[in-house]
Parts: structure tokens; sequence; C-alpha cells
């Protein structure tokens, strides 16, 4: 039943991701990249990861897809590459070399999978995580809040309309 | 329960396509969007190891790339509505400003 499950999403999660490199509308892309990333986010709870599949329903799918939502609608990027490509040649060579480096990963992993295997540990429930992070993570925890300062600051300076 | 290599190999199948899609497309705000599916095929992998060494180490990794992926999309937004804003173009073959 799980293997069933598991195939169903891993197929919509490719099925979707290819939908988003080949499509040449970018709200088209936007649109599959919402689908993988809810499939993403079902497979987080397959592997026990519940904080983890709400925080990328949240913030993925949620926050940061809105965004690009609203700059492909400010920037309307449609028309942009329906014209002949100056570097087809180059672009082409892309793809059999994209499938080497899955072949490469592929063995890599697959072919020396000796991960020992752990105890069965604490599922990833909100309680668990943030004991995690307020404890042992906790520097890095309160540096991620000056990166998100800092991130704001910058896109504020960034996006600033120029006087003149 | 489905073995971990199974996360593992769609995961690794994910980054690849996320590479071919940097490569392939033009547009910037695509590339981005297929930077942020390399992001969660690693994060995928990331959670998928965690569960198999049975501790929550890797879903806290994966908690602060989310913070940073989200830090990340804000700042290159806003880089390429800039560049929209000077060039009124978007194509990644024009900005060949700090190529040697």
């Amino acid at each position: 039943m799980a293997h069933v499950a598991f195939f169903v999403i891993a197929a919509i999660a490719v099925v979707s991701a290819l939908g988003l490199i080949l499509r040449p509308n970018a709200i088209h892309g936007a649109l599959f990249l919402v689908v993988n990333l809810g499939s993403v986010a079902a497979l987080y709870l397959m592997l026990g990861a519940e904080f983890l599949a709400a925080a990328q329903v949240i913030v993925y799918a949620g926050a940061i897809m809105v965004l690009f939502v609203f700059a492909i609608m400010v920037l309307i990027p449609g028309k942009e590459e329906s014209g002949p490509d100056p570097r087809r040649s180059a672009r082409v060579i892309a793809v059999p070399v994209g499938g080497l480096l899955l072949l490469l990963l592929i063995f890599v992993v697959i072919g020396r999978w000796s991960v020992p295997r752990g105890p069965v540990g604490p599922s990833g429930s909100a309680d668990a995580l943030g004991r995690l992070l307020f404890t042992s993570y906790l520097f890095p925890f309160e540096l991620t809040s000056v990166l998100l300062l800092a991130a704001m600051v910058g896109v504020l300076l960034l996006a600033r309309r120029r006087p003149g | 329960m489905v073995p971990e290599s199974y996360y593992v190999t769609l995961s690794a199948i994910l980054f690849s396509i996320g590479v071919v899609g940097v490569v392939i497309r033009r547009n910037p705000l695509v590339i981005f969007m297929s930077i942020e599916l390399m992001l969660n095929a690693a994060n995928l992998a990331l959670v998928a190891f965690g569960q198999r060494f049975g501790n929550l180490d890797g879903q806290a990794v994966v908690f602060f790339v989310m913070a940073v992926a989200a830090a990340e999309v804000a700042v290159g937004l806003a880089i390429i509505v800039t560049i929209f804003r000077v060039r009124r173009r978007l194509s990644v073959d024009d900005l060949s400003l700090m190529r040697w």
C-alpha cells in the first residue's frame, strides 16, 4: 500500500518537474512547481516529517510561489522565449549531460548503498523538532533571523525606485 | 515501509531535471524555479537520510534550507525586477555585463 502511494506521488513529482522545464509559458511552470512542492510535502508526511510537510506547504507552496507569480505577472515574460534560440546547439547538449549526471548520482547513491540503519528515531513533530532547534541548533536558528532581516533590507534597497 | 533508497533515487531524478532546466531555459524566472526544484530535491534526500539514521538532525537542516531559500528568492526576484526595469528585456543571453 505504501509502495503504491509512493510511486503515484513520485510520478506526479517527476511529471510536474518535467512540465516546469518544458512548458514555454512561465506561469504554467509556476503552477507545475506548486504541484511538485505539494507532492514533496506528501513524501515528507510518508517519511514521518509532519512539521516539515506543513512548513513546505506554508513557506514554499504558499509564500515563495506567491512571490514568483507576482514577479511573473509584473514582468510578463511570456513572449521572451518564442523567438529562435541563438544557442540551440549548445543547449541541446544539456539533455544528455543531465542524463549522465542522473546516472552518476544513482550509481553513487544506490550502487554503494551501505548506509547503516539507525534506531527508530522520534517522529518529526513540531514538538520534537522545536526542542532540537532551540537546543542544539540555537545559534544557527538565531543566525537565520539575521539573514532574513538582511534579505529584507537588501530587497527594499534593490526594488526602490531611484529618484530621477 | 518504502525503503529510503527509493526516496534518494527520486531526489536524484528531480535534481537532474532541475539541472537540465537551468541550462536549457532562457527565462531567468524559470531558471530560478528550477533552482528551487533542486533545493527541494536536496531537502528530500536530507529527510530520507535522517529517517534512515533515526534522528532529527536532517530535518533541522531542511528547516534552515527553507529559511535560506526564502531569503534567496526574495533577493533574486528583486534583482531580476531591477534588471528588467533597466533593460526592458528578460533573457539570460543579454546579461553578459559581468563577463570577463
